[in-house]
């Protein structure tokens, strides 16, 4: 009996039940309706077994689009019990279940892949390759994050959700505090999701120093492939920490070691320290990405050159770097004393120097650039004002003085997703409906399109700016309710409508995609903004080889001097390509994976062992395994080309 | 597949040469990991609690064994590859077959020593300092059990498929990996056995 207890939802609600419910019907609709049409084979074929970094990437995408909603439905819950003093929608210990979980899905099972689908399908595209360096590592990639993800979220409904907050400090983490197996799960699906995320850094990094087409110097790359390399080559240097935090804190966990204990030597503030070691500069992962993108946009549709190329690698550079030299913002009110926290003041504030450096680049390619307004373009420049706001309140932050009064507050969590939200998500959404035409052939509607980032910033100008208000006259935050004295239920009441209206952005968003997919036309060529880099220059769709023939490239823009310059892009002509055979073990080896996550959140050991075993057996599979790949005929190429080309009219 | 006559075997494909940059990539990673689990133990270092110091546990003997089998064998693994560049596939095998077995020699060793912690009473659990220094320990140990078995396949399918570029790029990628786990090595035995015993 022991052993099933610990199976249970510890604390379950009506609303815990219902989504049982929903999820569980979900799931067989799902299942019935892939058998009732016959595509379980196609599934196997095309997409599980898939190592195409298109492939790879729109799946990255869809479990992003995912897991936004899933963070979204538990934002407005929150903002729904703030929403009123005294409200008992959540009780505290289902609230801390709900900001927690939100914010691990949202930094790491939204924000990570939805880059990553950018670093999939973008990068061999723009340096002009065919695949990414190591593809069936990219599948295995893949693959583990994606289980990592279906750990995390299974939590909800077995066992219970972490509760210790996204940043799970201990002692609070302990098994003396946070009893339930929520914690075990965050402590194993996030080391799964981790190990994928480090192999694709590998990959990444690879691909972009070793596979660039020729002619592409490092500093002939486009905006967006460089911000990719500096943040993959963040991923590789913190990820390892994150492994070994989350091994050190799984020991505690599950083994009773004293590592974050506060007897017999354990040391508590190591874990904020490492946590953020890694935490910091995770955050830039996800912004540079998002700079690279604003980068190729803004330079589009004010057709014009970027400005300040060099200035803007060289910034990237210094972010990267001072990135993993600011950690101890996070707490400055947890006792180093003044010189530490000066020198960490200092060179937080000093990040905001590069930042600066980037936003003027941007305005100066818009100076005097002929700028067409589309969706993607009215994100960017909606983006410059409001990320600015949050990086100022940033610089605040920082000021280790001043953050005694602030640390905690509704004004932090104001200024990180003031900077999350127009820097991250609207870049996402950007080169979303940017890249759309590439992917799918068909462009988003641009009229709703508009009307969804308006409201959108709507929503998120009343939904969190009254928080730094709050914030500043002292509501904490991760506190599930205030009482009526305290004064903060109006400005909680707009936050709510502010969030409400946001997620009726999101909800056009889709509506959006619903619409294009049955009326936008289908005839719009391959180069439908009229862009620069070489993601243009191929057919859409793309052929699984990308190009027929390796394009040659003399400039950053290579394939707009192609357009207007004379320039010639390919050269060569059609030879036969050789292309890496589909494979299932990436997909077989992370189901061990999840199996093994599974049995150590709840201690299961035999389980543990055997899928250890089965693991180390696909490894073994695979070191003995002969695969050379195929080759594409030179008659299968043209065929192909003259089929896209056709098509293209 | 494109061979180029003019590199060593193992570079002579593109593959190949990608494979070698990545995994070099990879020991930077491995290189953070290590840096990550040094902190942690300097930092709880003198953090003992009720359980034992390092200068009560620490014995010489066994570790100056483990010192020796392993730097041994990274310099056997060189012959290897040096064999392996001259195209001798008897002596690639021997070279690896005796790295693979000082391999076990040192792992024998490093077994007989966390038996005989746990039999002083330095478990996982006695301390912060105790759990750091086993972590440490650990990570280094399983990665060598790790290498024992890749290093294996890989002397398997030489003796089946010969020294082809794909198993010379394999051969290669691991003594990278062998020499790495020699030099985090010495960063143990520096500074946490001799600092801990002086
Ligand atoms: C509709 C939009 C959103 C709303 C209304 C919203 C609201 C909130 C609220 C109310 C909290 C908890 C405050 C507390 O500590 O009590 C929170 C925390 C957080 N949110 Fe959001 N959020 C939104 C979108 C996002 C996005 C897009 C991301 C990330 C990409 C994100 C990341 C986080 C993180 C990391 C935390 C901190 C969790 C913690 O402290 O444990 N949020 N959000
Ligand atoms: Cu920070």
């Amino acid at each position: 009996m022991e052993f099933f207890k610990q199976f249970a939802v510890p604390h379950p609600s009506f609303l815990i039940y219902g989504a049982m419910v929903s999820i569980g019907l979900a799931m067989l609709a799902i299942v019935v309706g892939i058998t009732y049409f016959k595509k379980w084979g196609y599934l196997w074929r095309e997409w599980i077994t898939t190592v195409d970094h298109k492939r790879i990437g729109i799946m990255y995408l869809l479990t992003a689009l995912l897991m936004l909603f899933r963070g979204g439905v538990d934002a407005i819950m929150m903002r729904y019990q703030l929403s009123m003093p005294e409200n008992t929608f959540l009780d505290s210990q289902h609230y801390n279940e709900v900001f927690t979980t939100h914010g691990i899905v949202m930094i790491l099972f939204m924000a990570m892949p939805f880059i990553t689908f950018f670093f999939n399908y973008l990068i061999p595209l723009q340096i002009g390759a065919r695949d990414v360096a190591f593809p069936r590592l990219n599948a295995l990639s893949f693959w583990l994050f994606f289980m990592g993800m279906g750990l995390f979220n299974l939590s909800f409904i077995i066992g219970g959700s972490p509760d210790a907050g996204w940043t799970s400090y201990f002692p609070l983490a302990n098994n003396e505090f946070s009893p339930t197996v929520g914690t075990n799960y965050y402590m194993i699906a996030i080391q799964i999701a981790g190990i994928g995320t480090l192999i694709s850094g590998i990959n990444f990094i690879t691909t972009i120093l070793k596979m660039r087409a020729p002619g592409m110097s490092l500093m002939k790359m486009p905006m967006f492939t460089w911000s990719a390399f500096i943040a993959n080559v963040i991923v590789v240097f913190a990820f390892p920490v994150l492994t070994v935090l989350l091994a050190m804190g799984t020991m505690d966990r599950l083994f009773g070691t004293n590592f974050f204990t506060t007897d017999n030597g354990g040391m508590d503030m190591l874990w904020a320290n490492l946590f953020w070691v890694w935490g910091h500069p995770e955050v830039y992962i996800l912004i540079l990405p998002a700079f690279g993108l604003y980068s190729e946009i803004i330079s589009t549709f004010a057709r014009r050159n970027l400005y300040g190329y060099k200035s803007m690698v060289a910034s990237m550079v210094v972010i990267s770097v001072f990135s993993f030299i600011v950690w101890t913002h996070h707490f400055f009110t947890m006792g180093q004393g003044a010189l530490t926290n000066s020198i960490f003041s200092i060179t937080t504030m000093a990040i905001a120097i590069p930042t600066g450096v980037k936003i003027f680049n941007w305005l100066f390619t818009l100076w005097k650039g002929k700028i067409v307004f589309t969706t993607p373009m009215l994100y960017s420049v909606l983006f410059i004002p409001l990320f600015t706001l949050g990086g100022v309140t940033g610089v605040m932050l920082a000021m280790s003085a001043a953050d005694y009064q602030y640390h905690n507050t509704m004004f932090l969590v104001a200024h990180f997703h003031n900077v999350i939200i127009p820097g991250v998500v609207y870049a996402m959404i950007a080169g979303l409906t940017f890249y759309w035409p590439k992917m799918f052939g068909f462009m988003l509607n641009e009229r709703i399109g508009k009307w969804t980032a308006w409201i959108m910033s709507i929503g998120f100008l009343l939904s969190f700016m009254p928080m730094y208000i709050t914030g500043l006259d002292g509501q904490a935050r991760r506190m599930s309710t205030y009482s009526e004295a305290a004064g903060f239920s109006m400005l909680n009441m707009v936050s709510f409508v502010g969030a409400g209206i946001m997620a009726i952005s999101f909800v056009l968003l889709v509506y959006n995609i619903y619409y294009s997919i049955r009326y936008a036309s289908r005839d719009i060529g391959s180069d439908p903004w009229d862009a620069r880099s070489l993601e243009w220059a191929t057919h859409t769709p793309v052929p699984e080889y990308n190009f027929a023939v390796i394009p040659e490239v003399a400039s950053t823009q290579a394939f707009w001097d192609t357009k207007k310059n004379g320039h010639e892009l390919f050269k060569g002509k059609i030879e036969k390509i050789h292309m890496p055979n589909n494979s299932g073990w990436p997909f077989i080896m992370a189901c061990f994976f999840f199996v093994f996550g599974f049995a150590m959140v709840f201690s299961i050991w035999p389980v543990v062992i055997v899928t250890l075993i089965g693991i180390l057996v696909c490894m073994a599979y695979r070191s003995f395994e002969k695969d050379h790949g195929r080759y594409i005929s030179v008659k299968e190429i043209e065929e192909t080309e003259a089929k896209l080309r056709g098509a293209k009219k | 597949m494109k061979v180029d006559n003019s590199l060593p075997l193992e570079y002579s494909t593109e593959e190949n040469s990608l494979k070698i940059l990545g995994f070099w990539i990879f020991l930077g990673a491995e290189i953070m990991l290590f840096a990550t689990l040094f902190a942690v133990y300097f930092t709880l270092e003198n953090r003992i609690g009720n359980g034992p110091s390092g200068a009560e546990i620490f014995e010489i003997t066994p570790v100056l064994f483990e010192t020796f089998l392993l730097l041994t064998s990274s310099f056997v693994i060189g012959l290897g590859i040096h064999a392996m560049r001259l195209g001798n596939k008897k002596a690639t095998m021997v070279f690896f077959s005796i790295t693979l077995l000082l391999g076990a020699g040192f792992l024998g060793f490093e077994i007989y020593e966390f038996v005989h912690y746990i039999h002083i009473g330095a478990t996982l659990q006695t301390s912060a300092f105790t759990a750091a220094l086993l972590t440490t320990l650990g990570t280094h140990g399983l990665h060598v059990i790790l290498g024992l078995f890749w290093g294996l396949f890989i002397l398997i399918q030489i003796k089946k498929r010969g020294l082809t570029p794909e198993t010379a790029n394999k051969s290669f990628i691991f003594s990278l990996y062998w020499h790495f786990l020699d030099i985090v090595w010495i960063f143990i035995f520096s500074f946490i056995y001799l600092k801990g015993m002086m």
